[in-house]
């Protein structure tokens, strides 16, 4: 049996009881992201405080792997300075792209806390774009707030 | 449960399964492959690989080409596999184009009809122009929609569509209105890739010659599942692809009325298509050839032609009624035997084939289908290429068995379980 090793019990926790869902205002950036092979959707908003992220809401259709690396995102980003979150973006792209490699899991502990659990996704190619979905949106909402903001700052 | 899985079948499944090695195969941890993916893409006999092995060992050469043995041996080989696949659905080989698949062959049917405008007085019947009007259905597969809207965008002409009832049928309630004087091409689905349903023709085709429109049928879920007569239907085109019914991959027909493809502006050109080239301009060949620019999949036109002997010695009449026996049995048990599950389509076995999509509260149909992976079980999840059919319905995606000539009971059996487990995994049930 695979299956334990791609649904562990920490993300059926956050698919259950996802954390911070729900679209709100005010927000800096927004983004829609479709994964067109299978029609799961989210959209993403992002609130900045100067260079530090003050909120990420979501909503969206999904599944249970989408949705949980949504919630997983949420606790991870919120209170990060930009760079930092895209780091963790980054090192979650890499984890995985990883092929469900033990090691590269454990050297992100630090930096990904408990969406190392979703290490076992990268092992079935076709639900690796499922977990992506919503830090695609992220680094899109950022990127989008970025410019508001910068844009805001030059008038 | 013996009792009712005992079918009436006029073949042997078990004898059948024998044909196809893939089915020997395991596949997660040492499971037995239960395959109800057919209506993706159809698994291939031994016959269809060793006729395309054969030709390629004995016979290999570029059709109608060359002077040598092995050219006629091909182009024999290659004429012999259109006219048997034409006999397959009623028809002479001359009207049996060779495509890619059915995508291509729609799309062919649709790019020239925008060629027509610049074709001259003999292609005047198939011009596109703005104020006229395509229609289509909402159940649609995305290869019997974009070519469509594709034609409606560099013509000018108007897409409009039938609607869908709520138990899975064409909303036929007013024909004469969607198509109306204006409309030149009716294209529809045969078969429902997704919700199974089989449509009923008679009363489209009939509305559609009165205007003078043509008629497309998308066939590639009929035709690999039940007796298919190009002349009964009343259609002017007819699509299927070779991959979804035992045949190779990059092998599909357009079917067309002789009368209409002799008329038609080609969409591919170069070699092989055709009359007379001059630098100044060129002419080009009768149908068939007028539509397969290039050397055309030789190989796997065979192979298809394997595939439908295949198909033939089984009889389409018992493959459709084997399908019939083992939908219903299938609709039966994920109504009956579950609960929470719901199926997208209609849900007895009345003008209907074996695609049976459905969703299970609480699961996302993408969850169901990793679960169904991990004991073997092959479905298809999403949107099955029909978005706006998941939209309609209101569901994000749908998970999809389909049956074909080698399922039989216990693989219905091992989805009623594989579902049953998805459920207590994710403590809906």
């Amino acid at each position: 049996m695979q299956l334990e090793s791609m649904y562990q019990e920490i993300i059926l926790d956050h698919y259950r009881d996802p954390h911070g869902r729900g679209l709100r205002e005010p927000y800096d950036g927004e983004s829609h992201q479709v994964n067109p092979t299978c029609g799961d959707e989210v959209t993403l908003r992002v609130h900045l405080d100067g260079d530090v992220v003050q909120d990420v809401s979501y909503d969206g259709l999904g599944c249970s792997i989408s949705q949980a690396s949504q919630s997983v995102l949420h606790d991870l980003v919120v209170g990060k300075p930009v760079p930092q979150a895209l780091a963790i973006g980054a090192d979650f792209l890499t984890l995985l792209q990883s092929k469900g490699d033990p090691d590269v899991a454990e050297s992100m502990e630090e930096s990904l806390d408990d969406a190392v659990a979703f290490v076992g996704v990268g092992k079935y190619p076709a639900r690796i774009k499922c977990a992506l979905l919503g830090w695609m949106a992220l680094k899109d909402a950022l990127g989008q707030a970025r410019i508001i903001e910068s844009g805001g700052r030059d008038e | 449960m013996s009792v009712e899985t005992t079918f009436s079948a006029a073949f042997d499944v078990e004898a059948v399964r024998k044909d196809f090695p893939i089915l020997e195969r395991t596949v997660r941890n040492g499971r037995r492959l239960v395959y109800l993916d057919s209506g993706a893409t159809s698994q291939r006999p031994r016959q269809t690989m060793d006729a395309e092995r054969e030709y390629y060992e004995r016979h290999n050469a570029a059709v109608h080409r060359g002077a040598h043995q092995l050219a006629e041996e091909a182009t024999d080989l290659y004429e012999s596999a259109r006219e048997r696949i034409g006999a397959f659905v009623g028809s002479p080989g001359n009207e049996i184009v060779f495509t890619k698949n059915s995508t291509e062959s729609i799309n062919l049917v649709a790019y020239s009809m925008s060629n027509a405008a610049t074709s001259g007085a003999a292609a005047a019947r198939f011009v596109v122009g703005p104020g006229d009007e395509v229609v289509v259905t909402e159940m649609e597969h995305h290869a019997n929609l974009l070519p469509w809207q594709m034609l409606c965008q560099r013509t000018g002409a108007t897409l409009k569509w039938f609607g869908l009832t709520d138990d899975g049928r064409l909303d036929l309630s007013d024909v004469d209105g969607v198509i109306t004087e204006r409309t030149k091409v009716v294209a529809l689905v045969h078969q429902s890739n997704i919700l199974g349903t089989v449509n009923p023709l008679e009363q489209i085709t009939r509305r559609a010659h009165e205007v003078g429109a043509l008629v497309v049928l998308d066939a590639a879920q009929s035709v690999p599942h039940m007796p298919v007569d190009v002349r009964d239907l009343g259609v002017d085109f007819l699509v299927f692809s070779g991959h979804k019914m035992l045949g190779p991959s990059g092998i599909g027909v357009l079917w067309g009325r002789h009368d209409l493809l002799d008329a038609m502006p080609p969409f591919l050109t170069g070699g092989s298509m055709i009359e007379v080239v001059r630098m100044e301009g060129s002419t080009f060949a009768p149908p068939p050839q007028r539509f397969e620019a290039g050397v055309p999949m030789t190989a796997q036109a065979i192979g298809l032609g394997a595939a439908v002997d295949y198909l033939s010695a089984l009889g389409m009449s018992a493959v459709a009624e084997h399908e019939r026996e083992l939908t219903a049995y299938a609709l039966e048990a994920l109504q009956q035997r579950l609960r929470g599950v719901r199926i997208i389509g209609p849900t007895d076995t009345v003008a209907r084939g074996g695609a049976v999509s459905f969703v299970v509260d609480g699961i996302h149909p993408h969850d169901v289908g990793q679960v169904l992976d991990d004991q073997g079980i092959a479905v298809r999840v999403g949107h099955h290429c029909a978005w706006p059919v998941v939209r309609r319905y209101g569901v994000p995606a749908t998970t999809r068995a389909t049956f074909y000539i080698y399922n039989d009971t216990s693989d219905v059996d091992a989805l009623v379980a594989g579902v049953e487990h998805a459920q207590r995994f994710f403590g809906v049930a």
